[in-house]
């Protein structure tokens, strides 16, 4: 008699991997699609209409890299924090201390030229959201608090912080009572190379290769994934642990404070409460389903993000509820985690163990 | 055929600003709304859909809808989206759309652009809102004839002028019958959630208030009073349903007159754009039907006075208007310009709590 066996892989999966990915993907849209039919849509058309919304056109191309650069930022930055086992969950806030950092340049420095500008601005993104970040790291450090409590807190506090400036001393005099900021002058706001892609995109490029250097190749990386894979043994070798906690947290920090002044800048153009809008959050999803690494980062960023957009155009053609959006992707989350079981263990067809046949006898 | 498009864009913009709003008739109208919450069964984006449907009821017109947008990024692309196919007139309605809105109609002068409750406007594209405040005026006389305690609980949304103008409106309204009423005023800086504003009610109901209102789309507030055994005045939508034995009556939007209008004169080829704040006269604001416990005389008292408001013999912050510190702010006799009401941030005597 032959049975199905879960077995540890010995050899990694490699590029199966990938199909694996591609199946899971497949089953968890063909779900979507049956979702659809329940709610009398046609659920292949759906599919079609959500892909082609998300990735069918040149435009919507454009609008799918536009949602999915602050999505990568942030997802790098938790990637740094995670390897080490440092929980941090609070890149919403330190995007929006970044926006704030960036947008008190401009607020200081109204006249500035574009070249002063735009730098100014990363550095003071960048900034606040390194120092934002800092604080869970002091707190765990000094003070023994968990950092996944203190992080989400801060987030709170952060949009309250926020909410403070735009209603209090950074409200546009001009902005008939509302609140937010006065509308950018044009050299702070980044331009756009591509349709409306904007050069926020080669921060991405940038900041994605220089992450990959630094894991790969240097020793501060090494000894980040070291002291994620193992605190003591990392102390024995005498890594200083407590500095490399500080240090991932403000690097996703500052990444996380730069993904919010570019988006403050190139998109919004001026500061308001719609900067927060669950990147921070979408971002720790995007880390874990790329399993932290910063090359599938970048695809499932666009994946999520072309969904994200997708899913409006399914709105738009069929008048589906927008909490189908939500539906969705908690089935793909979901499958591809799933998934990744079989990256790590596969399903044997063996020959069954006589004495359990025979158990299986006497239980009957 | 993007750059067909594109040189269509280009010539118009170009060559034809000020004619291209004002087009040509059209027969078949694509209208698209873009909705920051839920539609849900109650609330502001449903009262904007119930206008939607019935503007679709005309057999020459389809409408389309995406809800739950968020402001800011999301809703440029959602508004772009709407324009790349092919909409005829889009609505977007809430504030935080105003710069997506125009950035978009910039891009599309052949498309008409409604935008509800900002400042911004342009060749095509229009703001437009309602005098809520009138309606507001009206709740507060049955505030104020119903409250025991004389003191009256707002959950109010965020501090700007569109909210301090109802809760200032809202406490003329009670203090016109009841000059010893107080109106507490707590700040739930939320739009939509009905948990926090549930608590907020209820905070204005451990300082003894005995009516609640309140300026958000969930019904928490309402149901908050329900379960007191007090009484709840509504927004948006009449709430009777949430709460029946609070609910005395409700300050209510109907865009449905206003719709019909702008499309009627967008198919018509004589749409213009401009800034639009009509009041009670034209329906867009209106007060729903009363609940059973409202004495007749009340009812007719609201009545009298929203004919006033419709007839002009009402104004409301007609001066003489005094602000919290007992100072004059619209001097006796003076009608308030629609700046001074649009950008109101100050509170009227017999509000207690902080416009901030």
């Amino acid at each position: 008699m032959r049975t199905w066996k879960v077995t540890r892989r010995t050899e990694p999966l490699g590029w199966g991997s990938f199909l694996l990915f591609i199946m899971a993907f497949g089953i968890s849209l063909a779900i979507s699609g049956f979702l659809l039919f329940l709610q009398g849509k046609p659920g292949l058309g759906g599919i079609l209409l959500l892909l082609e919304g998300g990735f069918g056109h040149g435009y919507s191309l454009e609008d799918t890299f536009l949602k999915a650069i602050p999505i990568f930022l942030c997802a790098a930055g938790v990637a740094v924090c995670f390897r080490m086992q440092v929980w941090n969950i609070g890149v919403e806030g330190q995007y929006v201390m970044g926006a704030a950092g960036a947008t008190w340049v401009v607020l200081t420095f109204p006249d500035a030229p574009m070249w002063a500008m735009l730098p100014a601005m990363g550095i003071g993104a960048m900034v606040a959201g390194g120092l934002w970040a800092s604080l869970p790291a002091l707190l765990r450090l000094y003070a023994h608090m968990n950092e996944i409590i203190s992080s989400l807190m801060l987030n709170y506090i952060a949009l309250v912080i926020l909410q403070r400036l735009v209603y209090g001393p950074w409200k546009d005099p001009d902005g008939a009572g509302f609140p937010h900021t006065m509308v950018f002058p044009d050299p702070a706001v980044i331009g756009t190379f591509l349709g409306r892609i904007h050069y926020g995109l080669l921060a991405c490029l940038v900041c994605g290769l220089g992450l990959v250097f630094f894991l790969k190749r240097t020793r501060l990386g090494f000894e980040v994934t070291v002291g994620g894979e193992n605190a003591t043994a990392a102390r024995y070798a005498g890594m200083p642990y407590a500095r490399l906690v500080l240090f991932v947290f403000v690097v996703c920090g500052a990444l996380a404070g730069l993904a919010g002044g570019i988006e403050t800048s190139a998109v919004l153009h001026r500061l308001s409460m719609n900067i927060s809008v669950g990147y921070g959050y979408t971002a720790i999803v995007v880390a874990w389903l790329a399993r932290l690494r910063v090359g599938r980062i970048a695809l499932f960023a666009f994946l999520l993000a072309g969904l994200r957009v997708g899913v409006e155009n399914l709105q738009l053609e069929l008048g589906v509820p927008a909490a189908f959006a939500g539906m969705m992707e908690g089935c793909i989350l979901l499958t591809v985690l799933a998934a990744q079981f079989f990256d790590n263990y596969a399903l044997r067809r063996v020959q069954a163990q006589p004495a359990a046949a025979g158990q299986k006898g006497a239980g009957a | 055929m993007r750059a067909i498009l594109l040189a269509l864009m280009l010539t118009l913009g170009l060559c034809a600003p000020a004619v291209a709003a004002e087009g040509k008739p059209k027969e078949k109208l694509k209208i698209g709304f873009v909705y920051v919450s839920p539609v849900g069964d109650e609330g502001w984006s449903y009262q904007h859909d119930l206008a939607r449907k019935e503007l679709e009821k005309d057999p020459n017109i389809t409408t389309t809808f995406v809800e739950s947008v968020k402001e800011g990024a999301d809703s440029e692309r959602v508004i772009l989206n709407m324009a790349r196919k092919d909409h005829d007139i889009i609505i977007t309605t809430s504030f935080g759309f105003m710069d997506p809105t125009m950035r978009v109609a910039s891009q599309f002068p052949n498309i008409t652009f409604l935008h509800c409750s900002g400042y911004k406007m342009s060749e095509n594209v229009s703001n437009y809102f309602g005098r809520m405040y009138q309606a507001r005026f009206l709740t507060g006389v049955v505030a104020g004839r119903m409250t025991k305690s004389n003191i009256i609980g707002y959950v109010a949304a965020f501090p700007i002028p569109e909210v301090i103008r109802g809760i200032n409106a809202f406490t003329l309204g009670v203090r016109s019958v009841n000059p010893k009423a107080e109106v507490r005023v707590v700040w739930s800086k939320t739009w939509y959630d009905p948990l926090v504003e549930k608590e907020g009610a209820k905070s204005l109901l451990d300082v003894g208030a005995d009516v609640i209102t309140q300026h958000q789309d969930s019904p928490g507030p309402q149901v908050a009073a329900q379960e007191k055994g007090v009484y709840s005045i509504g927004y948006n939508t009449d709430m009777t349903k949430v709460a029946p034995n609070a609910h005395l009556v409700a300050a209510i939007w109907n865009w449905t007159p206003f719709y019909k209008d702008m499309v009627e004169k967008v198919r018509k080829g004589q749409w213009k754009s401009g800034s639009f704040w009509p009041g009670m006269e034209s329906g867009i604001v209106d007060i729903s039907g009363f609940g059973p416990m409202v004495p007749k005389a009340v009812q007719e008292e609201a009545r009298a006075r929203r004919q006033d408001i419709i007839d002009g013999k009402l104004v409301v912050f007609k001066g003489p208007v005094l602000d919290q510190s007992g100072a004059v702010r619209i001097q006796d006799g003076a009608l308030p310009t629609d700046k001074e009401l649009l950008e109101m941030n100050w509170f009227v005597q017999g509000v207690v709590g902080s416009p901030k």
